[in-house]
């Protein structure tokens, strides 16, 4: 059918099943945004800024495994969007990002709105594109749904030139791709497994590492059931939270710089540690030489370059988790003795009923973790959580009883304020019958605030709960800890007025500054359905414990602080 | 760890920006490059880049696994038997001894190319450390201009 490259656009989203794009109009995409205001069959969402597009795009496919579709403009539309691409990067995201580009004619010309797209986003993509024809345009649609979401996933840019875009030609969507160069192995190597099988039936005190993979394969059951089959204690990173379930006895906590003690002495004291689908990042061994002395390692990746990236590998097996696990667990079934790591189980025990994730709850002034835990207990399993980036994400990341892969999302790589306010915009459109929970702070939400009048305008209710201290409070901690308090730009005591501002914009503000009103104020938002901002003053000064300094050994954790 | 010299034969799509592909990763990771060169591969649509590059055994690993995850990269080739050759042209002025300059370039499998009014140009072919050889015992011919060529290898 012969059809312009801006049409071909859409019905490559449509045959690829996408339901719904997050954009942003202007000129070198317009064409293709005509194409989309004359179909019906994909929503478009319209948010107020690139950036959120993407990350919109980004919880959308992290709530629901697909992969998560943005739109933007040349020039400062793609520059707004690079933040979101590369937190969608770092965690393995599967997007397909659409950018307009000036037309081929004026490219190279320093053209209004011209930006070398593909030159800005290499590093940050897992594959990108610069459409040089029509005839190559379908090929490479297929192609970036493809590479996005096979192998280690990631996101793809595919930047079409204006001119493309109008020029009309016949479209037949491939069916297959052939990319010669591009053949990720799923398949895990049966010899590497039955080696790895062994050591951990010899080992005494072996330790499931559980990262972000496990999410991304949708493997969290096999790991459910491997560590039950064998008994082995699992550890989450801040990207595999919910993996094994809160209620899992096997479940030692999350590791890491501000992971439970349990967790952090059972990765420093195990004789073999089994990776899975995580990749040894610092904020999780910390310094190095230190980290796990006495384990052997086995690293199942689907990425080889993580393999020994980092830490020593004895067993490197790549391939997708639910391949490997698989073959383990049939492997495993007949010969595993889980009495064999009974007293280790029991050492883990005892360091968690030893130093137990704990807070001083108050009376006088709301505490972070108490609402945290408080939501857990009205709305649990229920809903799906994002949060922004800072004290307040490591506090749910310990504190909020995850249920399930998918349960949890936020940017653990990147790191990026201002990410969970338009992530759960996303997820929300992606599990609609889920209620969306989006944990922020007063630093944070006002990095994308602007999306309130995104989720007023569609009727996306998203609930966002500001632990306001008054603080950038990450940052705050360390001057406390480590530049003796010297609060430089970190002190936000000016503040807009969240609750206006909230309304403003067409939403719902609730102040609450008690437990009471806590409550009072959650039941409304759940009864309301409607976007709102809910500002929750706590505790100042309160910090994230335990917490490893940064560069320090994994067992020397600081587990309180006394003010001097 | 001990740092070594490794000469990688990348062979990838012969396509736009996948240079920048290859030479943006090693700057991006800070990798090493000692010398780049690249071509495309005869009745194909494929590149063959040649990257010499330092680093200890963690580092070169890493670095072939990068390069080989570049989607565009379809093989990536750790030398280690091999023959390896580095061209360099060199001018020099015409008011030189040209029967001895001839004698050195002969020495390692070069000679002169071109000689005008007032220069002649040598180009050798040799081994990067006998090209390094080759160099400082030219100096004495007062060299004008010296183009190295960079490394291509070939496994045996």
């Amino acid at each position: 059918m012969k059809m312009s490259g801006a049409q071909m656009v859409c019905e490559a989203l449509i045959a690829e099943g996408v339901t719904t794009v997050f954009g942003y109009p202007g000129g070198a995409i317009m064409n293709v945004y005509d194409a989309i205001y004359k179909q019906s069959k994909f929503e478009h969402i319209l948010t107020r800024h690139e950036q959120a597009a993407v990350h919109a795009a980004d919880g959308y496919a992290r709530a629901t495994g697909k992969v998560g579709v943005a739109m933007v403009t040349s020039g400062p539309g793609f520059t707004n969007a690079v933040t979101g691409i590369a937190t969608a990067f770092t965690d393995s995201i599967p997007l397909v990002v659409i950018s307009g580009q000036v037309p081929l004619s004026l490219i190279g010309t320093d053209g209004f709105q011209e930006i070398d797209a593909v030159g800005i986003s290499r590093p940050c993509t897992k594959h990108n594109y610069l459409v040089g024809s029509l005839e190559e345009l379908p090929r490479i649609m297929k192609e970036a749904f493809y590479i996005a979401s096979s192998g280690r996933p990631g996101p793809v840019l595919v930047d079409i030139p204006k001119d493309i875009t109008a020029e009309m030609g016949e479209f037949v969507y491939p069916k297959e791709v052939h990319i010669p160069t591009y053949k990720p192995s799923y398949k895990g190597n049966d010899r590497q497994i039955k080696k790895a099988v062994e050591a951990i039936l010899n080992a005494k005190k072996p330790l499931l590492y559980l990262g972000g993979g496990v999410v991304l394969s949708n493997a969290g059951k096999l790991v459910r059931e491997l560590a039950a089959l064998a008994q082995i204690p699992a550890v989450e990173t801040l990207m595999a939270r919910g993996v094994m379930g809160y209620e899992n006895p096997l479940l030692i906590g999350m590791l890491g710089m501000h992971g439970s003690y349990a967790s952090n002495m059972a990765m420093s004291e195990t004789d073999l540690i089994v990776s899975l689908g995580a990749r040894f990042d610092d904020r999780v061994t910390g310094k190095l030489s230190e980290f796990a002395k006495y384990a052997d390692v086995i690293h199942v990746d689907i990425d080889p370059a993580n393999i020994g990236k980092l830490v020593d590998v004895d067993y490197p097996i790549v391939g997708s988790i639910t391949d490997v696990l698989e073959k383990m667990i049939s492997l495993l079934k007949h010969s595993v003795k889980p009495d064999r790591y009974q007293a280790w189980r029991e050492i883990l025990a005892r360091y968690n009923e030893l130093h137990p994730l704990k807070y001083d709850d108050s009376d006088e002034v709301l505490k972070p973790q108490w609402v945290i835990q408080r939501v857990g207990e009205l709305i649990g399993k229920d809903a799906v959580i994002t949060s922004d980036v800072g004290q307040h994400q490591m506090w749910v990341a310990q504190f909020y009883p995850f249920d399930r892969p998918r349960q949890w999302i936020n940017s653990g790589g990147l790191g990026t304020m201002g990410f969970g306010f338009p992530a759960a915009i996303g997820a929300k459109r992606g599990v609609p019958e889920k209620i969306v929970v989006n944990f922020t702070g007063d630093g944070s939400i006002l990095m994308n605030m602007q999306e309130l009048v995104t989720a007023a305008e569609y009727k996306i209710p998203v609930i966002n709960i500001i632990l306001n201290n008054h603080f950038l409070g990450m940052v705050r901690q360390w001057q406390t800890f480590f530049y003796d308090k010297r609060y430089s730009e970190t002190d936000l005591s000016f503040q807009p007025n969240f609750k206006a501002l909230a309304e403003a914009c067409g939403g719902i503000g609730y102040d609450v500054t008690t437990k009471k009103e806590f409550d009072e104020a959650l039941k409304d938002a759940l009864k309301q359905n409607k976007v709102c901002f809910m500002n929750v003053a706590i505790n100042r000064f309160e910090n994230v414990l335990p917490m490893v300094p940064a560069g320090g050994a994994l067992y020397n954790m600081l587990l309180e602080h006394k003010d001097k | 760890m001990q740092e070594v010299r490794r000469v990688i034969s990348v062979i990838a799509m012969n396509e736009s920006s996948v240079l920048a592909r290859v030479s943006g990763l090693f700057a991006g990771r800070g990798y090493n490059i000692e010398s780049l060169t690249v071509a495309p591969i005869p009745k194909s649509n494929l590149s063959r880049f040649t990257i010499v590059t330092k680093g200890n055994a963690k580092v070169i690993e890493q670095i072939t696994k990068q390069l080989n995850k570049l989607i565009s990269t379809l093989k990536v080739i750790e030398h280690e038997e091999m023959v390896e050759k580095e061209m360099v042209l060199i001018k020099f002025s015409a008011n030189e001894s040209l029967a001895d300059i001839k004698a050195l370039c002969s020495a390692y499998n070069g000679g002169i190319v071109n000689a005008g009014e007032n220069s002649v140009i040598v180009m050798i072919a040799d081994e990067s450390k006998r090209i390094e050889y080759f160099l400082s015992a030219a100096q004495r011919y007062n060299p004008i201009e010296i183009v190295r060529g960079g490394v291509v290898a070939i496994e045996r």
